[in-house]
């Protein structure tokens, strides 16, 4: 369920997953296996399919995390509770609410890392050029790396087939009802895509400024989108999203003229409320400042391979 | 509805617990709720009081932690509190990036018997 807005779909069946020009049958190399059903505990709010009845494969440690209650209380699930029921007591439970799927995200960030691929969480409103602006950067990028890409809709495949025109291989994720991407639906999209030789993941998250912010997917960046056409004040209207850009892209800059776009006014509103975050300003449709992102994407994706313990290779 | 479904899974986590620790009822759960977290504790309480009935927690207070949006000035290593969301730091007044605290959203703990 969207914790956030209350879609009221949960993200367990509803989602298709497609990747059609790649129909290979998959297999999970070491470092992914097919757990994404699997949590330690059934976190309440998620429905009883959740994982109420789940498998524990052997080796598997558990961890403090699954909150269960503290054995001073003498009140174990199964031992009888007839004097300690009599007692008012403290239960502790520090849990966050969205507990299980910032897990599952750091499954995807610890996997990916291995694999030595940067990924980047791509968010904005929609209709503010993600998936041209998208298309532009895997087109232009493919001598220097090769990208692949998980697109979130609520339906249809529009956007990866826009995305396939380049060549890279593209996962279509669609949600239903649900307003964002969670880890889980990463998880199962990654089993899709054949991900040697690509040093790049795009994540094209649904466009909504609002539920994904809550989400963490296991991503290296999380980079948000904001067209001219938008109002330069948008990031003082939408925080939580801008907060935790790492990067803010102002797209369509060929359009600032025509629609009167004060640039100073907008940047001090970025500066105000994302001051750390990187900054670029593009246009797809003529390749301004495209160089300059594409640029940062190449050093990132150096320091990415750099920083991880099992080298570049694998 | 944000929060509706916000209070939701926090109650049903809640439930859980109380079941497995061999509960009769719930009187107490606290919450954490960040500053920044984009929820308001309000409308929490409200979505608390349409949840709760029939359930161990019928009778329970919802009691709300908020947590204080808490920056941190790598100019001036120096931790501050605000709530503002474009939180500038008292000592260079340079706007702060890192956010330590503050988005909370976390069931902390119940009084059960």
């Amino acid at each position: 369920m969207c914790e956030n807005c209350g879609c009221g779909s949960t993200a367990e069946e509803p989602i298709g997953i497609s990747a059609r020009h790649d129909a290979h049958e998959h297999e999970h190399g070491p470092g992914h296996e097919h757990h994404h059903d699997h949590s330690h505990e059934a976190p309440p709010g998620t429905p009883a399919s959740a994982g109420s009845t789940h498998d524990h494969d052997p080796g598997h440690g558990h961890s403090h995390e699954a909150s269960h209650s503290h054995s001073h209380e003498a009140a174990g699930p199964d031992s009888s509770h007839a004097e300690a029921a009599e007692a008012r007591r403290t239960l502790e439970v520090r849990r966050a609410i969205l507990d299980k799927n910032d897990r599952l995200a750091e499954r995807n960030r610890g996997f990916f890392r291995a694999r030595g691929l940067l990924v980047l969480n791509v968010l904005s409103a929609p209709g503010s050029g993600k998936t041209a602006f998208l298309r532009e950067t895997v087109r232009t990028l493919a001598p220097h790396l090769k990208a692949g890409v998980i697109v979130g809709d609520l339906a249809t495949d529009n956007d990866a087939q826009r995305l396939r025109e380049t060549g890279a291989p593209v996962v279509q994720i669609t949600t239903g009802t649900v307003c964002h991407l969670e880890a889980r639906m990463i998880a199962r999209a990654v089993a899709q895509l054949d991900l040697d030789g690509l040093q790049l993941l795009i994540i094209e998250n649904v466009g909504n400024l609002v539920c994904p912010a809550s989400y963490d997917l296991g991503e290296d960046l999380r980079v948000v989108l904001l067209s001219v056409t938008e109002g330069e004040d948008k990031p003082l209207k939408y925080p939580p999203m801008f907060q935790a850009a790492d990067v803010v892209v102002t797209s369509k800059i060929d359009l600032a003229l025509a629609c009167g776009y004060d640039r100073d006014l907008a940047l001090a509103c970025l500066r105000r409320i994302a001051p750390r975050a990187r900054l670029f300003e593009t246009s797809a449709r003529t390749g301004q400042g495209m160089d300059q992102w594409r640029e940062f994407l190449i050093r990132q994706s150096a320091e990415r391979k750099a920083r991880d313990p099992l080298g570049p290779e694998l | 509805m944000h929060e509706l479904s916000i209070m939701q899974s926090a109650l049903s986590m809640a439930l859980d617990q109380a079941r497995q620790a061999g509960a009769r009822q719930v009187l107490v759960i606290r919450l954490r709720i960040g500053a920044l977290s984009g929820v308001a504790p309000d409308a929490l309480q409200f979505a608390f009081e349409v949840l709760a009935p029939g359930t161990l927690a019928e009778k329970a207070e919802l009691a709300i932690e908020p947590v204080p949006a808490r920056f941190w000035c790598a100019d001036c290593r120096r931790e501050f509190v605000s709530d503002d969301l474009f939180a500038e730091c008292p000592g260079c007044h340079r706007p702060s990036g890192e956010l330590r605290a503050g988005r909370e959203l976390e069931v902390a703990s119940l009084e059960i018997e």
